[in-house]
Parts: C-alpha cells; sequence; structure tokens
C-alpha cells in the first residue's frame, strides 16, 4: 500500500491526486488530513499518473498536504448473521453502541448482476394486510415495488406498516414463520426525526432484532448517500442467498439518493442529461434496483420497497420516471386522498404491481382475486371519471347506471381503501370486501368476472340495498 | 469477434492508459475501429469505438471495478461477430452472444461474473446433416447446401457464407457432424462447415427488397383488426411505463404466426426475461402446436448488466434474424426497448465527451435507428428463397412524452405505430393500444390478403368499426358537457355499440387461455356480430323501441363473452341468432 502527498486539486466532493504508480478503477482510498482525521473515498476516474477521488465524508478539512492511501481494492461490505439487531452509519460502521461486528466475509458491494437464466421468476404472495395493495396490486417475494409520494405524505406509515405486517399466508400454518423473515433498511438523507420515528417503531414492534438498519442522515455527506444502499443490498444478499432469509429491503428516499449522483456529476463536470440528472442515472438506478429476485435452488428472496418522494407530485420527472421503468410497478401516494383522511392514502388507478397476475389466484390467493380486482379497477375509474361531470351537470342529470359508480367509488375509497396504519386485514377480508362493494352494481355490469364466481360471491340482497338508499 | 476459434491474426498489444467505468484508453495499441480487444489482466471483452494517434478508445462488456493502467490489451483483429449455425434457437444469449446457462455452469454460481468466455453455439455438439446437393454440382455464396434438423418445428439450412467464392462441390456426405467439422469442399479450395460467422454491425447481403403483402398475424385483434403489420413491415410500440409494452411485445412473441421469433430484451428487467424463459417451454405454436421455445432465440441483457454489450445486443439479434432470413424463413424480432440501446449509446457518447445532439443523445442516433430498422424488410435472398425479418420496437419515452427524441426519430422510419396510452392502462382497458392516435401504413397493401383469407368484406366491417369508434370519441366531448341521457336516441345507441367494440372486442385478456390468442376469421367474426347487433338495434330504433329496451335484450351482454368462448364460431353463430331474434320481438 504506498502513500501519497500529491493533492492537486480539490473541488466540492472530488479530490485529484497525482500517482506513479496504476491504481483501479473504484478502488477505495483513506485520506488523512493534517488533523489526523481519516476520510473514506473511490477512485472514480484512473489514468495514468492522476487519479480522480470521490470522497464520501465530503472534503471539508482535506488539503494539499493530506495523505493519500490506496488499499488496493473496492469497496467492501463485511457480512454476517449477526449484523441483525444492529444499527449502522451510511458506510457501514456500528452507531448503537453494540459490539465490534466480526465478519463471516467481506463482499464487493457493487455486486455482480444475476444471470437472468439463474432466477427463479416471482410468485409467492406476501400478504402486507393493506386492501389496496393485496387486493390491486399485489406484492409477490423477489419483487421490487416501489412508492411513489410526495412531500408531506404518509409514505413512512405505510412502509412501516408493511414492514410490521408483511407474511406469506401458507407458512402460519407450518408456524415457523417470522424466523426466517428479515428487515433491511436504508435511510439515504432523511431528517433525524424521521429516523427517530422509524427507530421508535421497530423497537416498539420488537422488528429491530431482525432488522439492520443503515442510517444516511440529512446531515451526513451527500457522497456518502451513494454507498448507503449498496451496503444495504449487499447484506441482503447476503442473508437471503446465503443463509435462506427473505428479505425485505426499505429505501428511503431515493431521490435524495439522485441528488447525490447528480451532486458528484456536475463536480465532475459531465454532460447533464435531463434535469441536470447524469446521463447514466437509468444505469445507476437499475444496478440497485434489480438486485431484488430470486435465484434457482436458494431458499431466500431479495424483496425491495424504495420509496421517492416526486418533486412536485410529478411522475414524469426523471426520478420517478426511470424507477417506474426499472422496477415492477409502483404505489402511488396521492394528496387528495391524504386531505380527506384516507389512510392510506394510495390511489389504485396509477398503482401497478407487474408480478401480481402471477402471484395471484387458485392456491395462491383465492380464484376470484384476478377477475374482483381488474372489474374494481374498471368500475373505480368510471366512477373518477363522473364525478367530473358531477361537477357540471349535478347527480340529479346522471342516469341510475351513473350513481351507481359514483357511489362505489365513494365507497370504494371509505371502506376497502381507508384502513387506518393499525389495521391488518387478511386477504379473505380484503376480498369479501371488494364483493361487498361489487354487489352494489348491477351484475350485468360485471363484465371482466366469470358467470361462475358471480353466482358464487354476488350478494344479491346488497344491490337491492342499495338501490334502495340511493333512492 | 466470436469466441469460436483463437484468431491467427493478432496484431500488437496496447497497455490501458485510463479506466472510467465501461470506458477505457489504451495506448500503442495496434487496431482497426471496431475491432474486438480483450482488456486487463482478467482479458475482459470490448471493442475499439475511437483511435485518436496512438490513443485508442474501447468500450468494455464487462464491469470494470478494479482495472487499472498499466494493464495490458490484446487485439483480435476481428470485428464483433456472432457465431451462427445450428444450436441458437432454444437459447438464451447475453448481448455479446455468450450462451447464458453455459456461464452459469462454467462460473459455478448464480451471479455473472468476469472474463468468461464461451461460443455461441455448442462446439461439441454433433448434429444429422442431409446434403441438397450432390458432387458435381456448382454453388453460389449463399446457396443451400443441406438440411439440419435443428428442433421440432425448425429445420436449419446449412448455406454457403455469404463472402466466399463458390464454385463446383467436389465432395459432400451426410452424417453426423459437429458444427466446426467440413460438410463440404468445394473446387475453389474452400471447406465449408455449418458454422458461420458474421460482423453483427454489417447486414447480411440480399438479392432485392421486395414491398410485403402478407401480414404477421398476431393473434391480438387490436393489431390484426385494426393495425396490421405485414411480414417484413416495422412497428414501434411507445408508451409510458405501466402501459403495457413488455406484455404486448411477449404476446407477439408468443401467437405472431412467424417461423423464428428473435426476442431482445434489451436493458430491462431481469424478471421479465426469466418469466420469458419459464414460459416458453410449456407453451405451444398455435400453428404448429410445437413448444413456443423450439423457434425462439432470446437476447437477454438486463439493466443492471454491463452498459456496453446493451448497445450490442439489437446488432446481435438482428445478425441472427437476418440468418435465419437466409434460410427463407419469416422471422420476427421483438426489440424491448430500443430507449434503453439509445440511452447505452448517449452513455457511451457522454463517456467519450461528444457533443451532444438533443437531450443528450449522440448527434448519429437518428441514423443508428434508421440503419437498424432498414435491416427489416421482405426480401429475394442470394440463393433464390424468400425470407423476412419483422422488427417490432418497443420505446419507452421518459414520462410517456412522444416527442422526445427517440420516438420521433423512429417514427420518421417505421410504418405501423401502436400507442400505448397509460389512461387506458389504468382503466384495465389491455392491450392499451389507443385506437385514435394509432396507425399502420400497411393497411391498403394487406386488404387483398384479407379479403382472399379472412372475409370478403372485411376492410370495409373494419372501416365501420373505426367510423363509429371515432363518432363515439366525437360523442364524448359532448357527453362530457350534458351528460348522456341529453343525447338524442341514436347517438346513444352509439355509445352502446361503441362500448362493445371497445370492452368486447379491442380488450383481450393476455391472461385468459382462450382469449389470448384470437385468430384473424375469429377477430373477424366478432366484430361482425357486434356489427350485427347495430344493425337490428338500428332497426328496431326506427320502428320506435327505446334503447332502453333494446340494449336490455338477454343477449346483448354475451357480446363480451365472445373472446373468451372456446367454441367460437358456434357461439357466435347463435348470439347472432337471438340477437336478430330478440330484438325483432320488440317491435
Amino acid at each position: 500500500m504506498k502513500e501519497y502527498q500529491t493533492i492537486t486539486e480539490i473541488s466540492g466532493p472530488l479530490v485529484f491526486a497525482e500517482v506513479d504508480e496504476p491504481v483501479g478503477y473504484d478502488e477505495i482510498v483513506e485520506i488523512e488530513t493534517q488533523e489526523g482525521e481519516t476520510l473514506r473515498g473511490q477512485v472514480l476516474e484512473s489514468s495514468e499518473g492522476i487519479v480522480s477521488i470521490q470522497v464520501f465524508e465530503g472534503t471539508g478539512g482535506i488539503d494539499r498536504n493530506a495523505s493519500v492511501r490506496f488499499l488496493g481494492e473496492t469497496m467492501k461490505m463485511p457480512v454476517t448473521e449477526d449484523l441483525l439487531g444492529r444499527v449502522l452509519d451510511g458506510s457501514g460502521n456500528p452507531i448503537d453502541g453494540g459490539p465490534e461486528i466480526v465478519p463471516d466475509e467481506r463482499r464487493d458491494i457493487v455486486g455482480a448482476a444475476i444471470n437472468p437464466y439463474s432466477r427463479e421468476y416471482p410468485e409467492e404472495f406476501i400478504q402486507t394486510g393493506v386492501s389496496a395493495i393485496d387486493g390491486m396490486n399485489t406484492l409477490v417475494r423477489g419483487q421490487k415495488l416501489p412508492i411513489f409520494s410526495g412531500s408531506g405524505l404518509p409514505h413512512n406509515d405505510l412502509s412501516l406498516q408493511i414492514a410490521r405486517q408483511a407474511t406469506v399466508p401458507e407458512e402460519e400454518g407450518e408456524g415457523e414463520e417470522g424466523s426466517e423473515f428479515a428487515v433491511i433498511f436504508g435511510a439515504m438523507g432523511i431528517t433525524q426525526e424521521e429516523a427517530n420515528e422509524f427507530m421508535a417503531d421497530f423497537e416498539r414492534t420488537g422488528a429491530l432484532e431482525r432488522s439492520v438498519v443503515f442510517m444516511n442522515l440529512a446531515d451526513d455527506p451527500a457522497v456518502e448517500r451513494t454507498v448507503t444502499p449498496r451496503l444495504a443490498l449487499t447484506t441482503a444478499e447476503y442473508l437471503a442467498f446465503e443463509k435462506g432469509y427473505h428479505v425485505l429491503v426499505i429505501l428511503t428516499d431515493i431521490t435524495n439518493y439522485c441528488e447525490a449522483l447528480r451532486e458528484i456529476g456536475a463536480a465532475r463536470e459531465e454532460v447533464p442529461g435531463r434535469r441536470g440528472y447524469p446521463g447514466y442515472m437509468y444505469t445507476d438506478l437499475a444496478q440497485l434496483y434489480e438486485r431484488a429476485g430470486r435465484i434457482k435452488g436458494r431458499e431466500g428472496s431479495v424483496t425491495q420497497i424504495p420509496i421517492l418522494t416526486m418533486p412536485g407530485d410529478d411522475d414524469t420527472h426523471p426520478i420517478p420516471d426511470l424507477t417506474g421503468y426499472i422496477t415492477e410497478g409502483q404505489i402511488v401516494m396521492d394528496r387528495d386522498l391524504n386531505s380527506q383522511g384516507i389512510e392510506p392514502p394510495i390511489n389504485v388507478l396509477p398503482s401497478l404491481s407487474r408480478l401480481m397476475d402471477d402471484g395471484i389466484g387458485e392456491g395462491l390467493t383465492r380464484a376470484d382475486h384476478a377477475d374482483v380486482s381488474d372489474q374494481m379497477y374498471a368500475a373505480y375509474a368510471e366512477g373518477e371519471d363522473l364525478r367530473d361531470l358531477v361537477n357540471i351537470v349535478g347527480r340529479e342529470a346522471l342516469s341510475e347506471r351513473d350513481n351507481k359508480y359514483l357511489d362505489f367509488a365513494d365507497r370504494f375509497e371509505e371502506e376497502f381503501v381507508q384502513q387506518g396504519y393499525e389495521t391488518n386485514r387478511s386477504i379473505d377480508e380484503t376480498l369479501e370486501l371488494g364483493w361487498d362493494l361489487l354487489s352494489m352494481l348491477p351484475k350485468e355490469e360485471l363484465n371482466r368476472v366469470d358467470e361462475d364466481l358471480i353466482a358464487e360471491h354476488y350478494r344479491e340482497d346488497e344491490g337491492e340495498q342499495v338501490e334502495a338508499t340511493a333512492d | 469477434m466470436s469466441q469460436a476459434e483463437e484468431t491467427e491474426t493478432v496484431r500488437e498489444d496496447g497497455v490501458i492508459e485510463s479506466v472510467s467505468g465501461p470506458v477505457v484508453t489504451a495506448t500503442d495499441l495496434d487496431a482497426r475501429m471496431n475491432d474486438v480487444v480483450y482488456v486487463g489482466d482478467e482479458g475482459l471483452m470490448g471493442e475499439v469505438i475511437e483511435i485518436e494517434g496512438n490513443l485508442t478508445t474501447i468500450q468494455v462488456y464487462e464491469e470494470t471495478s478494479g482495472v487499472g493502467p498499466g494493464e495490458p490489451v490484446e487485439n483480435t483483429g476481428e470485428p464483433l461477430s456472432v457465431d451462427l449455425g445450428p444450436g441458437m434457437l432454444d437459447s438464451i444469449y447475453d448481448g455479446v452472444q455468450r450462451p447464458l446457462d453455459v456461464l452459469e455452469s462454467k462460473m459455478g454460481t448464480a451471479f455473472l461474473d468476469r472474463g468468461v468466455d464461451a461460443p455461441g453455439i455448442d462446439m461439441e455438439k454433433t448434429w444429422e446433416f442431409t446434403p441438397t446437393v450432390s458432387e458435381g454440382d456448382d454453388v453460389e455464396p449463399g446457396d443451400i447446401i443441406g438440411e439440419v434438423p435443428e428442433t421440432e418445428s425448425i429445420t436449419h439450412k446449412v448455406m454457403v457464407p455469404p463472402d466466399y467464392e463458390g464454385g463446383e462441390v467436389t465432395s459432400i456426405e451426410a452424417g453426423n457432424f459437429t458444427v466446426e467439422e467440413t460438410v463440404a469442399t468445394l473446387d475453389s479450395g474452400e471447406e465449408i462447415t455449418m458454422h458461420q460467422e458474421w460482423p453483427v454491425r454489417q447486414a447480411r447481403p440480399a438479392a432485392e427488397k421486395e414491398t410485403p403483402t402478407v401480414p404477421l398475424q398476431s393473434g391480438q385483434r387490436v393489431q390484426d383488426g385494426l393495425f396490421p403489420i405485414a411480414k417484413g413491415g416495422t412497428a414501434a410500440i411507445p408508451g409510458p411505463f405501466g402501459s403495457g409494452k413488455t406484455v404486448t411485445q411477449h404476446q407477439l412473441a408468443k401467437w405472431s404466426d412467424a417461423d423464428i421469433v428473435v426476442y431482445v430484451g434489451c436493458g430491462e428487467r431481469g424478471n421479465e426475461m426469466t418469466e420469458v424463459i419459464e414460459d416458453f417451454p410449456e407453451l405451444e405454436d398455435p400453428m404448429t402446436g410445437k413448444p413456443l421455445m423450439s423457434r425462439t432465440c432470446l437476447i437477454a441483457n438486463t439493466s443492471n448488466m454491463p452498459v456496453a454489450a446493451r448497445e450490442s445486443c439489437i446488432y446481435t439479434g438482428i445478425t441472427i434474424a437476418e440468418y435465419f432470413r437466409d434460410m427463407g424463413y419469416d422471422v420476427a424480432l421483438m426489440a424491448d426497448s430500443t430507449s434503453r440501446w439509445a440511452e447505452a449509446m448517449r452513455e457511451i457518447s457522454s463517456r467519450l465527451e461528444e457533443m451532444p445532439g438533443e437531450e443528450g443523445y449522440p448527434a448519429y442516433l437518428a441514423a443508428a435507428l434508421s440503419e437498424f430498422y432498414e435491416r427489416a424488410g421482405l426480401f429475394q435472398n442470394i440463393n433464390g428463397t424468400q425470407g423476412s425479418v419483422s422488427v417490432i420496437g418497443a420505446v419507452s419515452p421518459p414520462g410517456g412524452d412522444f416527442s422526445e427524441p427517440v420516438t420521433q426519430n423512429t417514427l420518421r422510419i417505421v410504418k405501423t405505430f401502436w400507442a400505448l396510452d397509460a389512461d387506458l392502462a389504468e382503466r384495465r382497458h389491455f392491450p392499451s393500444i389507443n385506437w385514435n392516435e394509432s396507425y399502420s401504413l400497411y393497411r391498403q397493401q394487406l386488404d387483398p390478403w384479407f379479403r382472399e383469407n379472412v372475409a370478403e368484406d372485411f376492410p370495409e366491417v373494419r372501416q365501420w368499426g373505426i367510423d363509429v369508434l371515432d363518432e363515439e370519441d366525437e360523442l364524448q366531448e359532448i357527453v362530457q358537457l350534458v351528460g348522456k341521457d341529453a343525447l338524442p336516441e341514436d347517438q346513444q345507441l352509439t355509445l352502446e355499440v361503441a362500448r362493445y367494440i371497445r370492452e368486447a372486442w379491442l380488450q383481450q385478456n393476455a391472461f385468459h387461455d382462450v382469449d389470448t390468442y384470437c385468430e384473424p376469421k375469429k377477430t373477424y367474426r366478432m366484430l361482425k356480430a357486434i356489427k350485427t347487433f347495430n344493425d337490428e338495434a338500428f332497426e328496431a330504433l326506427d320502428a320506435g323501441v327505446p334503447v332502453d329496451e333494446i340494449v336490455d335484450v338477454d343477449a346483448v351482454p354475451r357480446l363480451n363473452r365472445m373472446g373468451t368462448a372456446e367454441e367460437w364460431n358456434e357461439f357466435i353463430d347463435e348470439l347472432e341468432d337471438d340477437l336478430k331474434e330478440q330484438i325483432r320481438e320488440l317491435y
């Protein structure tokens, strides 16, 4: 390991140093300031004679006399099962005052791509206990399903609810549920207050002992944020594919991560892409999100729920846009529903789970699941359309059929989506509730449901009751 | 170059000068543009993309972490090529044609390691070769000299490589050979094996490009019925995320009546490719009844795999497609998604610090796109057979905005446009192809085929359907203002009819065993049945029957069940009779 005192330029998070021997791309660097502080960084570009280094903790305190050490290896995460129950900072150092971590293995944090041939297609239903997700946008093991939210919306409550309630129904019967379920929480640039909220909930519910928490707070260096999710995912992969855990990874907030990418890109004077974000942001995000999945012949799985706040609630902004193209759907939080007091304020119309179709149905959830969900989507969309019309012409001007759809849309929000953050609904309860609502509509309108299923589940009297109250 | 053989023409090697992500520069490397090189101590595969004085720029197809200056660069002296020969079908490759199953066993892990090579086709396996020419026959470049049963449904034709001279066959015999063993020799001294190589960035030669007149049947009503694509045609499927691009592409890969399907997953999701790998072997080709996989070649370069290989995977795919075209097959190539390919070009270009064009894309984006789509077409091959390559490219416009450069440059070239609509997708109208925005410029040249093979009045019935949908579009604007009940009765009825066209005909459930595939005759009959309802209903209306009563007739909602009916001919016969009878009873 060679030490240099050859720093030529310091700019934003970047340090340039002259070297007289080759240094590998992506290698880890330690910089010792004259005050004796040690900062860590990573080689961003390596040329003959000069390297550019991105410093995780920020370049404050570095001067041209600081010494630079190249460790000759790329960034590694020490992994072990003992990490469960621990709280680490954004660079992977314990901050909970617990004992030193003795690693089983040190793993490259960049992580190799899973060979698509070796993947196993995800089709195991995860019950989150949230009707708007289970019923309409089902989550399955090995999926990456982000929450698209906005500033001031309760995405943290929802993600905690999911972390708390997520189970796979069959396992409950076998009585071994819980033992092999783990949560990895990667926080990037969240406030201390939010962090406290998460920690309090983890401690209250006892979830901490099956969790690993990585905390990069809002006042921690931005560049560190580009490492935090990789540490979290490396730990997740280890627990899932070596130790057989079913790991749920919650990453919040991806928007802060992307801001950090942009900051580094700008410091490097790269040609910017849309809205100043680097042109390789798609590839970069894919390298995080694609680390979810299942592998043939391995017990565990990595399921990801990244949370991102859409700047200006705009889902065409590059961050949600690129995310949506990589992830397998999205859960969208809605400001209007939130102000109506709906908990969780999930707008099911723009939400989607791409892996839903293979994770539901007979033997997985229930035979009527797909049809019920489809029909409710169509009916709710129709009700939503009619609301615009009502504003213009009033309810009286609409036909009886239209009025039923309007009632449906109202009850759908107030009874199906609305459930509170403490209620845990089984998939049966969710689907029965769905039938309660669908039975408000005449049978003939249920054109997406199989006739046999209508005969089995349709509540004959319900329809009339509602009709009576509507008159 | 291909991994198949050690090359003899090793040129002078160089030394790495700098590394920045997938872009590496080397000094003292004696190389031509587009030569394949092995980079660093681990021998990572790369391609020369720029030469400036003594400095050569290389894009590397593998992760470059830990690679540093001073490491060697070895030149192979050959351009990026694919291995062509029996064994490509039923395979799954990465972007530079390394078989992923072989990589898995060679690397011994489920994760993709670096510096491992594997030939695109199995060099050890023997194939049963049957000659179709005899000794003494004259053969020219491209000519078919024999056959190999490659999979259950496809016979592989062994051809004289197009870059050979040709001549008189001096020896040829039947038997079992590996792809590297000589199966025939020519008097020119050339030896023919079942294995060819072809540089991916160069189109394989053909005699002539012709105007396509036969549709590529997709088994999807909205496509066959309203916006058909020809065999040898080009189509684009742009749509925002969640609008169903990938399902649409999968449906085409499953049910279209091409002989061979090349499916390129370019920068998309790993789980989606896994779905294809798991589903296709179990599905039957509706034409032949054989497993779909036996006519399919998959190329999977998922979004987290190296970006340079994403740039090349499109070319790998089209070269394989052209090779099968040369055998006289109709090939369909699905590229999902061409936007990821364009972004890979952008990423490499920005690392090269090239002057950016629109939205940071390189200035040669339009040229690269049109060059790619121009490799599609119905061709008279140099061996006299006729084959086609149809290209269907998905486009993922940022924010669903069709005015962005990739969509716009694609639309200037392709002749079929299937516009996916987030609004339709949100209300679960699938396939969410917007009927007002989409178009097909092939309709006219395909109409004679439809008249002859489906129904004499197919174009007229289709036009009727389009007219009703157009009228609905106009009426909806009024309904938005005054409500449906304020419309006159005949317009209310038109809205009802249009609703059935949308819900019973345009919508198709890809996950329903029967509905997932709809042959053109069924497509026609379903629309015709709705027209029967329309005609009967309007007659009843003229006779003074109120709309409410007409649409309340028992048989009418059964229109919604046509798609899922197994015995559809009988079902529609009966339904049409009932419609007529029950509506006529009203007056």
